[in-house]
């Protein structure tokens, strides 16, 4: 993928302290010496590139809401069913198959638990698979945004 | 239960959000608008003031509850294909010291203690290690299990197919498998 010095300062410079002011683009703009007009058109563009998901704010699990990661052990022959069945929960946000026999992956967050675990029983009601619930017990990282390096 | 952050405790609920701070939370999560003044679009739909807002959520940053705002890359797309979960079984008088000595490393984006579910599961540490390629998260996690001494039982999970990934939303409403009533806008 080609991406111009800007493009990879904009994605390794601003992934934290987004700026809380009335103009942030223009604030963003500045730091870099450029106008703020071409930081908004390159945050568009790195946007339906799909090289960023969003300009916006990662939210502490357990801080607000419930959350939890979950995993089910399904064959392979219905994997993609179940994936579709358990992506289909609004409540859902990352969803992965992994390499082992648990094979399903994927994280719960809901506004508090009551309707988290409701979630969980409904997942399993409707796939027909039992979910194990392996919520945050201690965070040992702080999450600084992800250092990209360009090789 | 107590939930820690690198050791130090927090207490759930500390923050009392009212249905505005909610509200915000539900415009927020899928993303702040590419404008020139982000913040008075999402007064307008809040009915707040743009002051309002950035009060809102520089307190809900103070507080924790966000943990970071700005640029949210997808590492898949910048060629970051590999990334793998590595679970440990490490003895508990020990997980917290080994976790934190984990948690410093950079290229790690997430390290949590994590419940047991014995006999099926007997790990309880849990990180997650990207890399452009297998090759170079494995050299990674040599790095991690001679810096950490992690002679423990581990296992390697490396993502396979990707079926979701986005940011998390805290639904207004009690249902959810409900198609007609997903609502990804996060408006009312």
């Amino acid at each position: 993928m080609n991406l111009n010095t800007l493009e990879k300062r904009l994605l390794n410079e601003f992934q934290r302290n987004f700026p809380l002011a009335k103009k942030p683009y223009a604030e963003i703009a500045m730091k870099l010496g450029v106008d703020e007009n071409l930081v908004l058109q390159i945050l568009e563009k790195l946007q339906s590139m799909g090289v960023i998901s969003r300009v916006g704010a990662v939210f502490e699990p357990h801080r607000i809401g419930a959350s939890t990661l979950a995993s089910m052990t399904v064959p392979e022959s219905e994997l993609i069913a179940v994936a579709d069945i358990v992506s289909s929960f609004v409540e859902v946000n990352h969803n992965y198959e992994r390499e082992h026999k648990i094979n399903l992956w994927f994280v719960v967050t809901a506004r508090d638990d009551k309707h988290l675990q409701k979630v969980i029983r409904e997942i399993e009601e409707q796939t027909g698979y039992e979910v194990m619930r392996l919520p945050m017990l201690e965070n040992y990282h702080i999450d600084l945004g992800f250092d990209l390096k360009w090789t | 239960m107590d939930v820690k952050v690198t050791g130090k405790t927090l207490m759930p609920g500390l923050q009392e959000f009212d249905e505005q701070d909610w509200a915000l939370v539900r415009l927020i999560q899928t993303g702040l608008p590419i404008l020139s003044r982000p913040y008075q679009v999402l007064a307008e739909q809040t009915g707040l003031t743009e002051e309002d807002v950035i009060t809102r959520l520089k307190r809900m940053q103070q507080t924790g509850c966000i943990k970071r705002m700005g640029v949210i890359v997808r590492h898949r797309e910048l060629g970051y294909r590999a990334n793998a979960m590595v679970v440990w079984d490490v003895p508990d008088e020990l997980v917290t010291e080994t976790g934190r000595c984990l948690g410093q490393f950079e290229f790690i984006t997430l390290c949590y203690r994590r419940p047991r579910h014995l006999p099926v599961w007997p790990y309880n540490l849990f990180c997650m290690i990207h890399g452009h390629s297998r090759d170079e998260v494995l050299q990674r996690l040599g790095m991690l299990v001679e810096k950490c001494k992690l002679e423990f039982k581990y296992k390697i999970l490396f993502s396979k197919r990707c079926f979701k990934q986005r940011g998390a939303i805290y639904q207004p409403v009690q249902t959810s498998a409900d198609k007609t009533k997903i609502n990804l806008t996060g408006t009312r």
